[in-house]
């Protein structure tokens, strides 16, 4: 039994749903507990998605249990079939299910669906998400994939965007670019995007990028074993590492890669006067293996900051992220246990954090400014603009994301210079971002109010005043405001919590 | 409460019963709120990695702040034997308590996989009752996706808290329901006013606010979702107050109406009292609901406040309803406000979501009120939805927020007349 507050990752059959999200035409039936629905709005909350995750949850309750929940199971199968008409059907259980042991994937294969049906085991009380993504699709390319003659130009496959990722979407785009520019074009990409009939062809290709090693290793090395597939090793975050994927994927498939587009304006803009301030600026990096290791590499290389600690949550990639933080003189903190994080970036009191959702809190918390660089992410995290981490484009969108939290260039002397200054100081924060600000208190003075009131000579009465406090703070300014003129218009001379409420009614909108 | 066309209004209608996908929260996500209104309270949920996960996705970033809730997850070696199982969570508990020393009550919640592998939580929580006597009160019970939707788990959490009360012969009146701190006063300030001596609130803020119960205990609901919590409350002797609930100008009237008559507040003081508020809320109402009259509305079962809100959509916005969803419907409790709803609608209970989304898309209504899960999808095919969960999170009792509940529904119908560039997602 282990005591979490909060989680990097979930259990394994939402990696699941993130597979079957992503792609088109198939359909995931979870043997699961009423209640486990809320994962459809990650996709429809956090991801803005336009449809409903493609899962059926069996939804059992506690009169179900041991009477009927397998046949309750096969309704649910028959009926997601007619109702969708998927390409394939997978189907699982949940933590709850998996006790019951039901065996979805028996229990499916007696109903003789007209579509391939693939089960699923997923752990629940062992592993977690991304293993559950990367299982499932490579369950669904073992299942689907044939063997196929290369095609005729050089192909490669996209392996590893999921619903649901750190800017797979625009990933996928950025690195159709670049390979584009090489002269290799995309045969399939997948899971996110991609339809039954498309994994079919996907031993066609001449190789794959391995994009997201988290949740494509499994499929990449299955295709390896069975088809030959070379897969790239280097995941191209990052000036360096763009253009070491450029290398390694020119030596794989033996073309001359001068015309790759790796153009980026980071070098320049690293280069620049302005961004001395940057140099040697501590840094704390966590997130899952791929991130957190790639954003080492340019944290120290093209940023020229100081990396003072590194880690990753997913022990999956405990192996590597320990050597590569070697390298940078660090013990790599291997843990998912937010506490702990938290303590360690308390100890080391880095300048700048990046990191993921549950950092950006922390570093709130601290008052350490931070930028998110890896899932867990929230809403503001899928940007309406074309933000992906990989390729030149990638390398922009980082160096401006991870300085914005910064207090700028001149700013920073300006503030060493004006160190007493009552409103111009640290504690301020960056004056372009300061909803962000660490320290900041979010409310007016109330000093400040008292003496406006006194001014119009109207008086809030005790009771009042506490009441308003109750409001939220972010409207009370405005309720205040409207109260007070309320009463100054009425002629009244005191506020009462009558008055307060007179005025809100008055205002009502 | 002067509806006059007909007395049983959908008293006795056919109520729609479906047995499908259930597209709602299990009763572990009723923590989010309770934990900010126990303020010495710990909810540790013995469960899965999926519960931490759903509290954390629910919650979003709400409550980033300590939050005063945890998981105690299951493992592997956990399901192997149940002494182990045992010993763990005296174990987890002590490392929990040992970190935050401000705990006075703790509750064990259990979950689906605690409850299938029949994990005892009551003999645990007795057992660390006795351990950390008097400092803290451990107490259990099931917010259980298997037993329990949304808001139930509230429900099943204050039975537990009725259930460990001391009895008392005091006549006095006990609430029912965790509401928002700015609502909590309202109410207390306007019984004050109506003269009422001891009166007092379930969930306690703290544990140290005593709260009894016995014969002489007249209780009321604030919340339409406590049908547990009121039975308990009957089994310990006390009497139940029935009434609409208090959402908008008629319902808050009708509630507090209810509670004076059983303890004999006269007209005038009660009109004394109200009439100002009431007539606020009216005109108030009045400005925000314009957008509201005549549009069609369909409610998803969610948090059991369907019915009452569907009441006072109807009766003071002028709303027209096509279907009342509900996860449960304790007519007792909703008897009050299902009489005052139009014949004629659809009153429905448990979900088929799919059977569901066929009849929404029938009717194409002009609102349509649903869970998270449900509300981007819809956009997306032009409907105008308002998310179910705002409802339960935010001020909407009584008469000063009769206008912000109105408006919550006015907000989604006046964006989609002000956007001008179509929705294509």
């Amino acid at each position: 039994m282990k005591l979490s507050v909060w989680t990097y990752e979930g259990p394994p059959h939402v990696g699941a749903i993130r597979v079957a999200t992503g792609m088109e035409k198939v359909h995931l039936v979870l043997h699961a507990p009423q209640g486990d629905t809320y994962a459809d709005l990650l996709f429809t909350m956090i991801e803005r998605r336009n449809h409903r995750p493609p899962v059926t949850y069996t939804t059992f309750q506690a009169r179900d249990l041991g009477s009927d929940t397998a046949s309750l199971f096969k309704k649910a199968c028959i009926e997601a079939y007619e109702r969708f008409k998927p390409e394939l059907l997978l189907v699982g259980a949940s933590c709850t299910a998996e006790l019951i042991q039901d065996d979805p994937g028996g229990l499916a294969e007696t109903l003789g669906l007209p579509v391939p049906v693939v089960p699923l085991e997923l752990p629940s009380y062992q592993r977690k998400e991304n293993f559950g993504a990367d299982e499932t699709f490579f369950q669904i390319v073992k299942t689907l994939s044939r063997p196929l003659e290369k095609t005729s130009e050089i192909t490669c496959n996209l392996i590893g965007p999921t619903a649901l990722g750190f800017r797979h979407r625009d990933d996928v785009l950025e690195m159709t670019k670049l390979l584009n520019s090489m002269g290799i074009k995309v045969n399939v990409s997948a899971p996110y995007g991609a339809t039954p009939k498309d994994i079919e062809l996907i031993s066609q290709a001449h190789f794959n990028v391995l994009m997201y090693p988290e949740t494509g290793e499994m499929a990449c090395r299955y295709l390896e074993r069975t088809y030959s597939q070379p897969f790239t090793k280097t995941v191209p975050i990052g000036v360096g590492a763009i253009s070491d994927f450029v290398k390694e994927v020119s030596e794989i498939v033996e073309i001359n890669a001068s015309n790759a587009d790796t153009y980026s304006q980071l070098p320049w803009y690293s280069a620049s006067v302005d961004s001395t301030y940057l140099t040697s600026k501590r840094v704390f990096i966590f997130g899952d293996g791929t991130h957190a290791m790639t954003a080492a590499r340019i944290a120290k290389d093209e940023i020229g900051f100081e990396v003072v600690g590194l880690g990753c949550f997913n022990r999956e990639l405990a192996r590597p992220m320990r050597k590569f933080a070697a390298t940078f003189g660090l013990d790599a903190l291997i843990s998912d246990d937010y506490l702990e994080v938290e303590k360690h970036i308390q100890a080391v009191a880095p300048e700048l954090i990046l990191g993921t959702q549950m950092e950006r809190h922390i570093g709130k918390r601290l008052g350490i400014p931070c930028a998110v660089i890896s899932a867990p992410v929230h809403v503001q995290d899928f940007p309406a603009r074309y933000s992906p981490q990989m390729g030149p484009e990638g390398a922009n969108v980082i160096f401006d994301t991870w300085v914005h939290p910064l207090v700028m260039g001149l700013e920073e002397h300006l503030l060493t210079m004006f160190r007493e200054d009552f409103e111009f100081h640290d504690e301020a924060g960056p004056s372009h971002h300061a909803a962000h600000s660490p320290g900041q208190k979010n409310e007016p003075q109330v000093t400040e109010a008292t003496d406006n009131i006194a001014e119009n000579k109207i008086i809030w009465l005790k009771d009042a005043e506490k009441e308003l406090k109750k409001i939220p703070f972010f409207v009370r300014g405005k309720a205040r405001k409207n109260t007070e003129k309320y009463a100054e218009n009425n002629g009244f001379s005191e506020i009462s919590i009558e008055t307060l409420y007179e005025a809100k009614a008055h205002y009502a909108r | 409460m002067s509806s006059e066309k007909s007395l049983a209004g959908c008293m006795n209608a056919p109520v729609l019963k479906e047995r499908g996908q259930h597209e709602v929260f299990c009763g572990l996500t009723s923590i989010i709120w309770l934990h900010r209104k126990m303020q010495d309270a710990f909810f540790l949920v013995v469960g899965s990695r999926t519960c931490a996960h759903l509290l954390q996705s629910a919650a979003g970033v709400m409550v980033f702040a300590e939050p005063r809730f945890g998981t105690a997850i299951l493992e592997e070696t956990d399901l192997a034997g149940m002494a182990d199982a045992q010993e763990e969570l005296e174990r987890t508990v002590e490392e929990l308590l040992s970190r935050r020393t401000d705990i006075k009550r703790l509750f064990l919640v259990g979950s689906c996989p605690s409850e299938v592998i029949k994990l005892d939580l009551a003999t645990a929580a007795e057992k660390l009752s006795e351990r950390y006597f008097p400092k803290v009160n451990v107490i259990n019970y099931s917010g259980s996706g298997i037993e329990t939707t949304f808001t139930q788990g509230e429900d099943a959490c204050l039975e537990a808290v009725i259930r460990g009360l001391e009895p008392s012969n005091e006549r006095q009146l006990v609430i029912l329901g965790a509401l928002p701190d700015i609502v909590h006063d309202q109410m207390l300030r306007l019984l004050e006013q109506l003269g009422l001596k001891n009166v007092l609130v379930l969930p306690q803020v703290r544990v140290d606010e005593k709260v009894s119960v016995g014969s002489n205990t007249h209780f009321i609901c604030a919340q339409p979702f406590l049908g547990a919590s009121f039975e308990e409350m009957v089994r310990r002797g006390a009497k139940p107050i029935f009434a609409p609930f208090p959402f908008g100008a008629n319902g808050t009237t009708a509630w507090l109406k209810a509670i004076c008559d059983i303890f004999g507040v006269s007209k005038e003081t009660f009109d004394a009292v109200t009439d100002a508020p009431r007539r606020r809320a009216e005109i108030a109402i009045e400005k925000v609901s314009k957008i509201l009259t005549g549009r069609s509305l369909f409610l998803f079962p969610d948090s059991q406040l369907e019915i009452p809100l569907a009441r006072f959509l109807n009766q003071e916005c002028g709303m027209k309803l096509i279907e009342v969803g509900s996860p449960y419907i304790h007519k007792q409790l909703v008897g009050p406000d299902l009489q005052l709803l139009p014949e004629g609608i659809i009153i429905s209970e448990g979900q088929d979501v799919d059977k569901q989304l066929d009849r929404v898309f029938d009717h194409m209504p002009d609102l349509t009120v649903c869970g998270l899960g449900l509300a981007n999808p819809l956009e997306a095919k032009g409907l105008t939805t308002k998310w179910a969960i705002e409802l339960v999170f935010s001020p909407i009792h009584f008469y000063e927020q009769a206008a912000d509940l109105a408006s919550l529904f006015a907000r989604p119908i006046n964006r989609s007349e002000k956007l001008k560039i179509g929705r294509v997602a």
